[in-house]
């Protein structure tokens, strides 16, 4: 049956090489002179414009998996989909600030995560390892949907074998070569890929929401086709419009998305590799950009509606794989070889993040783990090579999530991620305002809100599939003892619980005077700039002798 | 009538403290968005798209809106 897909293949694969290609030349872009180092391997040189930090923190946040499972939520559920929207746009008002002051603050002391800040501001090694551990155990399942985006394509064009190693071989190849030019280059890779990825991206998109309405009779039939739908289907949450007892949930899961995203290791990794403040002021301006595409892009499902669509079976015997909703819409509405452009724009839109949120991760690792509990004295060179053989390992772990457990098992991970990064707030957001906070109340208030957050996404149960425990992220006010069918985004609930907790031990730790560590930092460091003297001498770039090539 | 304020030039660093009243404006964009009276109806519809959707777009415009007025008017001074 993948002969019927042949010149899509052929146009995926093509495509797929020329930016595997790209991956392994970076290296050479913008070379230093030095690349054993974390700020030049995990940071790109922290030295990228505004362009390029345009393109590579918007082809980090705005991944694969998001643009293969916002239309296809659109799709099932309808305008509870559309939340990636307000999500987007309340993200860059609300860090604008925050960020500079996180940039300013690494750049000064050279931290390379949010974990390094952590430990330097609160002086406690215990908050920083949680920190750390979160952003790991966040971003891990977030790789591996990367790797769910690139089936999805896979499976549409028929690329799919009788066993289970014929099935994900395609994978294993592309994450290896992933994971090579990673080895490689660092984050210069994911940067220069980013370029193709999102002008990909772009071209298919405006393509599809102008000769896509055309086709299926303009935008109005495209939404009354959905209305019909909806109103047709018994299930209570959908529709094109939101209802009674889900806009709670709709604000919630908006504003508590958008809270948590800056807080994701690889969302951090994109802005500190910028080269000066006014690079990320300029790129809160300029990255709803993006935005506007996931809109357009969540309305596929719609058009996918329009279509009549049906979407491929799943894992299980009986299910549906809605997240093939896209591909095949791509599939029937599109000449052969645009739809194979469009399927590498989502292929090559997984490498992006998949590479930013491993190297992401083996920082971490690097910084936090291994330097702080396994070898104090780690040179920079022994840094970068720990994280380089770190972001292969992450690498082989998302795929071993793919491939030997059900995919539903990452998507339910990522859900937990989201509420579990959201935990980090108080240390880390937080921690850039005030140090009012001690150190030992925000580690218990970390403690109080995983495990809030954690029971109330066992307590939630979806009766139309069966599932009793982590279904999803919407929590039955009910549960409470208010008498409403109102829902509430999990992690909204239990960042709060965290705080209060945080903050209420901190009186309590002040009035015992209990030990609070040494700040680190002076309040000027929140504001320092490009060419700002460096606390940490960092890399040696400015050094002269470092300038002589070496022979 | 954000940026003189004199005591800036007494010390060697004279950037921006990221304190300025311009800033209050980007909670414009981080509130709207998030108030469902505003955009949860199906007209008037613009182009085929029911009101739920080309507003909440439109918030898009906004979001951009203030934070470059905001970056415009707290830039350093010396930038300009």
């Amino acid at each position: 049956m993948w002969r019927d897909h042949l010149t899509e293949i052929i146009v995926f694969t093509l495509l797929f090489l020329l930016v595997s290609a790209m991956g392994f030349v970076a290296a050479r872009w913008r070379a230093p002179r030095d690349m054993a180092h974390l700020d030049e391997w995990g940071l790109g040189g922290r030295n990228f414009g505004g362009w390029i930090t345009w393109f590579l923190v918007g082809g980090d946040l705005y991944t694969a998996y998001t643009f293969v499972a916002v239309p296809a939520l659109i799709f099932g559920a309808g305008a509870m989909g559309f939340f990636a929207v307000p999500y987007t746009i309340v993200i860059y008002p609300m860090v604008f600030l925050v960020l500079c002051r996180l940039w300013s603050v690494s750049h000064r002391h050279g931290y390379v995560t949010p974990a390094d800040f952590v430990r330097n501001r609160f002086d406690s090694p215990i908050l920083a390892l949680l920190v750390a551990i979160t952003g790991i155990v966040a971003t891990m399942p977030y790789i591996a949907l990367q790797l769910v985006g690139i089936e999805s394509v896979l499976k549409t064009m028929g690329v799919t074998g009788d066993n289970a190693l014929a099935r994900h071989l395609p994978i294993i190849i592309a994450f290896a070569i992933l994971a090579a030019y990673t080895y490689q280059s660092g984050l210069r890779a994911p940067a220069l890929i980013a370029f193709v990825k999102d002008s990909l991206i772009y071209i298919v998109i405006l393509v599809a929401v102008i000769y896509l309405p055309y086709k299926l009779g303009g935008w109005g039939s495209i939404f009354d086709a959905a209305d019909a739908k909806f109103k047709a289907s018994p299930a209570p949450g959908d529709g094109i419009l939101l209802n009674a007892n889900n806009q709670l949930q709709y604000v919630t899961l908006a504003f508590g998305s958008a809270l948590a995203l800056f807080l994701y290791p690889h969302s951090i990794t994109g802005v500190l590799a910028s080269r000066n403040r006014d690079v990320i002021k300029r790129n809160m301006s300029a990255l709803p950009a993006y935005s506007l595409l996931l809109g357009l892009i969540a309305l596929l499902g719609y058009m996918a509606i329009a279509a009549k669509v049906k979407p491929l079976p799943g894992a299980s015997a009986g299910s549906v794989d809605s997240n093939t909703v896209v591909p095949l819409l791509f599939d029937q509405q599109f000449p052969d070889w645009f739809a194979g452009v469009a399927y590498a724009a989502i292929g090559i839109g997984a490498l992006v993040p998949a590479a930013i949120m491993s190297i992401a991760a083996a920082n971490l690792f690097t910084r936090n783990i291994y330097k702080e509990y396994l070898k104090r004295d780690a040179s920079p060179a022994q840094e970068a090579q720990i994280s380089k053989i770190t972001s292969l390992l992450v690498k082989v772990g998302a795929l071993a999530f793919i491939i030997f457990l059900d995919p539903q098992f990452s998507i339910d991970l990522q859900l937990i991620g989201g509420v579990i990064i959201l935990q980090t707030l108080p240390a880390v957001a937080l921690g850039l305002y005030t140090r009012w906070f001690h150190r030992g109340a925000l580690i218990a208030g970390w403690v109080a809100g995983m495990g809030m957050g954690m029971w109330m996404l066992y307590q939630i149960g979806n009766p139309a599939t069966g599932k009793k425990h982590f279904a999803g992220s919407a929590f039955p006010l009910s549960e409470f003892g208010f008498d409403t069918k109102k829902t509430i985004y999990v992690g909204i609930v239990a960042v709060l619980v965290n705080l209060a907790v945080a903050a209420l031990l901190t009186l309590v730790l002040r009035a015992a005077k209990v030990a609070d560590g040494v700040d680190g930092t002076t309040p000027d460091d929140y504001f320092a700039d490009e060419g700002d003297p460096r606390v940490t001498p960092g890399t040696e770039r400015d050094a002269d002798s470092a300038r002589e090539p070496v022979a | 009538m954000a940026a003189p304020e004199p005591e800036a030039p007494t010390t060697a660093r004279s950037r921006a403290k990221d304190h300025s009243p311009w800033n209050w404006l980007l909670f414009l964009p981080i509130v709207v968005p998030l108030i469902p009276a505003f955009f949860n109806a199906d007209s008037p519809r613009l182009f085929g798209f029911p009101r739920f959707y080309w507003l909440q777009l439109a918030w898009i415009i906004l979001g951009v809106a203030t934070t470059t007025l905001v970056y415009q008017m707290t830039k350093k001074r010396g930038d300009r």
